[in-house]
């Protein structure tokens, strides 16, 4: 959970990103492919090299796309969520910066009071409490008493991270020079039009860093449903692997591992889009 | 009566304490030219921009082309869509190519073609002498090309005002010239032009009436030759002076 307090913006976004490509970019680089490949080659060195020590480990943590289980879940979780949080980010962060002042209020008082929480707690809360809740509403038919592990967990990470997404979101768009507005809006746009044509589109660009931050912070933080039981993610496989052969410094070393690729990984992605759109403007 | 499409009454602006508009009234025949000048927080700016209604006013009314822009039934984007704005920093939308910025206003509030949109724009591109830059991003156009960008994608609307706000204050000095010749070409168009601006060449060029404003007021009304050769208070003299020795 870095820098979650105040997400670092690039200040224009447009002038400073290709600025940014200058012999830093090739050092970036370097030591990304250094990072990354030494992480492939140490899971397949001890892959390869003790089959029987840390090949079934891995077999099993990593889990099989047809089982849904391992990587598939932790990916499952963490981009369906994902896709919640933008859309709660973005809204709750137009609220942010409209000029309606009930708008305004709703989304600071949601941000401030979300923010103060453990994202662990209002997963606990979210899965165990609420159905208690609904438990004590006898009338109602069981199978609305309880909620699956899945959308509870979704709606859990949606509800906690979503609060981060729309402090993203207003400062990405407060970052967008007013006149853009005026701009817009002196052509006869709609304040509607100005922000979908105009506005967002330009504050994307900036918000694509700490954007992508947050999903790898998720990706992480995505484990915690192990807690919960009833979701076999990365690690919860990884617990189940130590309940049984106590193997705890080899399981979990595994487990590390194919996180630090995953998040590696989508880095470089997150690095190379922001690029591309960078490259298209000039 | 009828004539007139600006009608400013008795407008007053305060910015919290500051008395930005101090009881303006101004006239505005449909067709005429006209500069303001005055010192920074004389209140230009503020005025120029209540007309399409960028700033608010506390009280007075200002009738644009017949609609009270206090007006319960006044449609402000309609309004907004026949009055066309210059700026100072030029505003281009920098993700979008100089054609973009021309026709994305054409399309989505004009509701033209995306064929008809394109032509108009390179016509206009053509007027303002850029032809050859429809393709490149504002990031790529000297200060100059930018505002005269700026200035085809006001005109793409079809206003029947155009806004100038200093639109060369924040140029080189070699590139006000290509930007104050579009200017002199459109004001001999016959469309309805106030410009704030400190270029006395265009405006003697241009304007048949000058307006000097001073703390929110209109100090003085004149012909742009009688306010440079007799102007009548005292503080236009010393402003006068102040421009005009460079």
């Amino acid at each position: 959970m870095l820098n979650r307090e105040k997400p670092v913006l690039a200040p224009a976004g447009l002038q400073s990103s290709a600025e940014r490509q200058g012999p830093n970019r090739l050092a970036g680089l370097d030591r990304w492919w250094l990072l990354f490949v030494g992480a492939i080659a140490l899971a397949i060195f001890l892959f390869e090299a003790f089959p029987a020590r840390y090949g079934v480990i891995f077999r099993f943590v990593v889990g099989s796309w047809t089982g849904g289980d391992g990587v598939y879940m932790t990916l499952k979780l963490t981009v369906v969520s994902f896709v919640f949080i933008v859309i709660v980010g973005m809204l709750m962060g137009l609220f942010r910066v409209s000029s309606a002042r009930i708008l305004k209020s709703v989304s600071s008082l949601y941000v401030e009071i979300v923010r103060g929480v453990p994202v662990l707690v209002w997963l606990l809360w979210i899965y165990f409490g609420v159905p208690s809740l609904l438990q004590a509403i006898t009338w109602l038919p069981p199978a609305l008493q309880r909620i699956p592990t899945f959308p509870a967990a979704v709606l859990a990470f949606t509800f906690a991270y979503g609060a981060y997404m729309t402090e993203v979101f207003r400062a990405g768009i407060q970052s967008i020079a007013k006149g853009q507005m005026e701009a817009s809006r002196s052509l006869g746009m709609t304040y509607v039009q100005a922000m979908r044509y105009i506005i967002l589109p330009q504050a994307v660009r900036v918000i694509l860093p700490p954007m992508s931050n947050e999903f790898v912070t998720l990706l992480k933080d995505s484990s915690l449903v192990s807690i919960l039981g009833g979701m076999e993610d990365i690690t919860r496989r990884g617990r189940e692997w130590v309940a049984q052969y106590f193997t705890s410094f080899d399981t979990y070393l595994v487990v590390a591992l194919v996180y630090l690729i995953l998040t590696l990984f989508f880095t470089r992605m997150s690095s190379a889009i922001e690029r591309r759109l960078s490259v298209e403007k000039r | 009566m009828a004539d007139n499409i600006i009608e400013i009454s008795n407008v007053h602006k305060w910015f919290g304490k500051v008395h930005a508009l101090d009881d303006v009234s101004l006239r505005v025949p449909a067709g005429e030219v006209l500069v303001i000048i005055g010192p920074s927080g004389s209140g230009k700016s503020t005025l120029l921009r209540s007309i399409n209604s960028l700033e608010t006013i506390n009280s007075g009314q200002i009738i644009v082309d017949g609609m009270s822009l206090k007006g319960k039934g006044t449609n402000l984007n309609a309004v907004r869509a026949e009055i066309g704005m210059v700026f100072q920093q030029f505003n281009l939308f920098p993700h979008l190519t100089a054609l973009e910025n021309i026709t994305l206003a054409q399309r989505i509030v004009r509701r033209r073609s995306a064929e008809e949109s394109r032509q108009t724009a390179r016509q206009l591109l053509q007027r303002v002498g850029i032809p050859d830059k429809e393709g490149n991003y504002p990031g790529q156009l000297s200060g100059g090309q930018q505002q005269r960008v700026a200035i085809a994608r006001a005109l793409a609307m079809n206003p029947k005002i155009m806004l100038f706000d200093e639109p060369t204050s924040a140029l080189d000095p070699e590139m006000i010239k290509e930007v104050l010749d579009v200017m002199l070409d459109l004001a001999k168009t016959g469309i309805t032009m106030v410009c704030v601006t400190h270029e006395m060449g265009f405006a003697r060029a241009a304007a048949r009436r000058i307006i000097f404003m001073d703390e929110g007021k209109i100090l003085e009304e004149t012909t742009p030759e009688l306010l440079f050769t007799q102007p009548r208070h005292e503080r236009t003299k010393l402003f006068l002076s102040k421009i005009l020795t460079h």
